[in-house]
């Protein structure tokens, strides 16, 4: 395996694989003047989302700390922010500006939307022309964040296209890489094999704490044995039957070798190399956007039926080993490993083929879901708005 | 061809993985864990992904896929049946 790779190395010393401009609204009302601004300044991308008034507590902490992780992921060079109010703008601004990468801030009120277009397109076109001439550099596989979360899954999914990935991972961790997995409640069943993997009694009991949290809150809402969610219907049509066997699948993404080292909450920055589990939804877009806001730079996506999900500046590479998914849906597959289930490759040669996938996406060459356009940004709500 | 995989030797259901599979074919199946193969009779037809049952299972039993434990039989299932949400349940929530 190859052990450097070319990446932009930001301010803060992280390593970005894309070299983005983004235009970001701190609030919904903000969305039609970034989209503007994306619309008048070429390369500038624009990340739409639906909240961001009125929230409160631990919910606003992370919708800030969600919008603040996007804007600082060394994917994305330069940042416009764009807010109705000056001061929760500039909150955003003000954390982007911590790694030192440039960022401005624009309020909406007394402004209205035609003066801060066009002093936020000014800006964009400033930033846009600065990270053009941005340069890769050489750099470490150990300065490399990779993410994983798999949707769409079948029974595929547990014997070819998520083992494929914790071959991958396997083989990444040993390079001190910085990885993460999570989707909680998708472990229920298996829970006590990811305890067994963690690093150590504090590490387990943490992500035990998390566990048994998030089964509350399934406890508290249910109104059936989530048999209609939970696999989900395309799950169930893949042949997965309860949540016991998609966990068992799930859980093929952290390997036979990875050591759990440590947890973080939705959006939290690592602290260290090695495998981190990440307390989250397993609902697709809502997790990739959290790996996004943590920092993470590629993202391996398995999928068994076929899910089609991106996102604005993380790459999510497809896996899938679903031979009529293969067949069907081409165009959002970036690597075929069906051939792990006819015994035509072994698991090594897949988990390679992966990272032979992963160093071409690391280089530059776009994903499906890159080609194809998906950019979904799906921020977690915990709770209604006051 | 491989009709199907299996994790674990000990599992009772295993998983096809290819499409056609219909009843009177003798599937070809897949241990991974230990890369070698064995041979069991379909009796219904079963599309790609879903399982079909290993062994003679009654209501209460547990259903095990990777040598784990993945859910109880709530409808009888005959070796070589199709084995799914309509004859196996959950054990949580």
């Amino acid at each position: 395996m190859q052990k450097t790779f070319w990446g932009y190395r930001r301010e803060n010393g992280r390593v970005g694989v894309r070299n983005h401009v983004i235009v970001l609204p701190v609030d919904d009302l903000a969305n039609a003047a970034c989209e503007a601004v994306a619309h008048n300044i070429k390369g500038a991308l624009a990340i739409p989302h639906p909240y961001g008034r009125l929230q409160f507590g631990a919910d606003l902490d992370l919708h800030f700390r969600t919008l603040i992780g996007t804007g600082s992921n060394p994917n994305v060079a330069a940042v416009v922010v764009i807010g109705i109010e000056d001061q929760w703008t500039q909150k955003v601004v003000d954390g982007i500006k911590a790694t030192g990468k440039p960022v401005a801030g624009f309020g909406i009120e007394l402004h209205g939307d035609h003066d801060t277009i066009m002093r936020a397109s000014k800006a964009a076109r400033e930033f846009v022309q600065w990270a053009s001439e941005r340069q890769r550099v050489e750099c470490e596989l150990k300065d490399l964040w990779v993410s994983t979360k798999c949707g769409e899954s079948d029974t595929t999914s547990g014997c070819g296209a998520n083992p494929t990935v914790g071959d991958a991972f396997d083989k990444l961790y040993a390079e001190g890489c910085t990885l993460v997995f999570g989707e909680t409640t998708e472990l229920t069943g298996g829970e006590q094999i990811v305890a067994a993997r963690c690093r150590n009694d504090q590490v387990r009991a943490q992500f035990m704490a998390m566990f048994d949290r998030y089964q509350q809150v399934i406890d508290r809402h249910k109104t059936s044995d989530l048999s209609d969610s939970q696999p989900t219907k395309g799950n169930i049509a893949g042949g997965l039957t309860t949540i016991e066997e998609k966990a068992l699948g799930n859980i093929q993404k952290i390997g036979k070798k990875c050591i759990v080292d440590g947890v973080i909450d939705k959006a939290e920055v690592p602290t260290g190399p090695g495998l981190w589990f990440m307390d989250s939804s397993s609902a697709a877009a809502e997790m990739v956007t959290l790996c996004a806001a943590s920092g993470y730079v590629v993202h391996f996506f398995p999928t068994g039926q076929g899910n089609v999900i991106g996102n604005p500046i993380l790459p999510v590479i497809k896996i899938c080993a679903n031979p009529r998914t293969v067949r069907t849906m081409s165009e959002h597959i970036d690597v075929d490993t069906s051939g792990l289930l006819q015994r035509e490759i072994t698991m090594s040669e897949a988990g390679d083929k992966l990272l032979a996938m992963m160093f071409r996406t690391v280089a530059g060459r776009l994903t499906a879901a890159e080609a194809l356009g998906h950019r979904e940004f799906v921020l977690t709500r915990l709770y209604e708005s006051a | 061809m491989i009709h199907c995989v299996l994790h674990d030797p000990g599992d009772s259901v295993a998983v096809v993985v290819v499409e056609g599979v219909t009843a009177g074919t003798t599937l070809t199946g897949l241990i991974l864990d230990e890369d070698r193969t064995i041979t069991l009779p379909c009796v219904q037809d079963i599309p790609l992904g879903h399982k079909v049952a290993l062994k003679d299972m009654a209501p209460g039993d547990t259903v095990v896929k990777y040598g784990v434990d993945i859910g109880k039989v709530v409808a009888r299932i005959a070796r070589g049946q199709h084995a799914h949400v309509h004859n196996i349940k959950t054990k949580r929530w």
